[in-house]
């Protein structure tokens, strides 16, 4: 054990070889590594964003979907009011036109009663002049009696 | 023991403890023109090696989904990042992150081949002409100083850097007592201090952590040559000593490493 040469020898390898790693080692692993930590992180950063845009997303499709429902329920609200109505104006419409037949019915009855009564008094009016001409046994002047005769009928 | 062409266990401890010299006679005369060749060559394979594999992964890799292999880099990776995030507040990634990397795992390889049986490692080395060769570079302490010098030239260039000279210099003399030029003496000697301590502590640390661990395997293969008894206890223990020392050699290395971190953190900031 003595000191001699091989110590400034060494030395001098020492330094190549701490050269090398400072120049060809360390730099393309520090590059990758940190290149790597930087794409992970980007990537985390870009699963965050993605989870909340997805959160964002769901809150939306409740939303729409609430509305949806909502526009729905008004929309068949609106359906059956407007059924009631419909089926309300009906009624009206059909007792309406109940009431004109049954009026128009009833409007007829009474002229076919008023006609029927007319041609009964016509009737009624020639029976009773033919039977007072065969009680009279005499023809009557129609002319004659004409204002009695309309009076009776009238009577009648 | 297991070779019996040793003629004493010193001899065998010795020569399991003793480097492959490379005399360098053309830099000049002296001792210290050596070089450890095994220290040396076991430290650029290895540093090759590991620096290498993770370049080629790093070279490739993808910011999708990771390779089972990229993955494992990563995770080396995130580790260092994080222990140097915790004590350095700085832009760590231009220099001081890279450099733990590099520190850790170089000095983890190194201190990895103590599991390496040295016995059957050293016919397969006897195989390729190599008769001495100590395949542990973190136990000689060449090694061990040559990295501590190095960050503690760091140590000194950053401090040069951020501080400035002036503020460098202002900080040798004027930390940690005070700035009345009474206490520059005592001031210098402080700072003196701890920048002779702060390399031989970091290297010390390091070099006898794993010199120990060899020294033990050693002996337990002394006692595994000596009988029957000798087997089964000096196996049962290596493989114990083998266990714990995973621990060793991972622990040395991280603490290396943070040491390290520390030290030229330290010299980022202001006393």
């Amino acid at each position: 054990m003595n000191i001699n040469f091989t110590m400034i020898a060494q030395a001098i390898a020492f330094a190549i070889l701490i050269w090398f790693t400072v120049k060809f080692v360390w730099p393309p692993l520090l590059n990758a590594i940190e290149k790597r930590q930087k794409e992970i992180s980007d990537g985390l950063a870009a699963a965050q964003e993605g989870k909340l845009s997805l959160e964002v997303a769901a809150k939306k499709n409740a939303e729409t979907l609430n509305e949806v429902k909502q526009k729905g329920a008004e929309i068949v609200g609106q359906a059956e009011k407007r059924a009631a109505e419909i089926v309300e104006q009906a009624k009206n419409v059909a007792k309406d036109e109940g009431d004109r037949i049954i009026a128009s019915a009833k409007s007829e009855i009474d002229q076919e009663v008023n006609r029927a009564k007319e041609e009964l008094r016509g009737q009624i009016s020639t029976l009773a002049i033919q039977g007072a001409e065969k009680i009279l046994d005499k023809e009557i002047d129609k002319k004659v009696h004409a204002d009695m005769l309309t009076k009776l009928a009238k009577d009648l | 023991m297991a070779d019996s062409s040793y003629n004493s266990p010193s001899e065998y401890i010795g020569h399991h403890l003793s480097n492959n010299e490379l005399h360098l006679d053309f830099l000049g005369e002296g001792s210290f023109m050596t070089l450890h060749l095994d220290s040396f060559v076991m430290a650029i394979i290895l540093g090759i090696l590991s620096m290498g594999l993770i370049w080629l992964v790093a070279r490739k890799a993808s910011a999708g989904v990771p390779t089972k292999t990229q993955a494992f880099v990563e995770l080396i990776f995130g580790f260092i990042d994080d222990q140097v995030g915790n004590i350095f507040h700085g832009n760590r990634h231009s220099f001081i992150a890279p450099a733990a990397l590099t520190v850790f795992i170089w000095v983890l390889m190194m201190n990895a081949m103590d599991f390496l049986p040295i016995d059957i490692m050293a016919k397969f080395y006897g195989m390729l002409g190599l008769y001495e060769w100590k395949a542990v570079p973190t136990s000689d302490v060449n090694t061990t100083f040559g990295l501590a010098l190095g960050v503690w030239f760091l140590m000194i260039y950053f401090g040069i850097k951020v501080k400035g000279m002036g503020g460098w210099l202002h900080e040798i003399f004027c930390a940690p007592f005070g700035s009345s030029v009474w206490v520059w003496p005592a001031n210098f000697l402080f700072n003196l201090i701890e920048y002779v301590s702060k390399p031989l502590s970091h290297s010390l640390r390091l070099f006898g952590n794993m010199y120990a661990g060899e020294v033990i395997f050693l002996l337990l293969g002394l006692w595994a040559a000596t009988g029957v008894s000798g087997i089964i206890f000096g196996s049962i223990l290596g493989a114990g000593w083998a266990i714990f020392h995973i621990l060793i050699v991972v622990l040395q290395a991280y603490i290396f490493m943070m040491l390290t971190v520390v030290y030229l953190s330290m010299a980022h900031e202001g006393h």
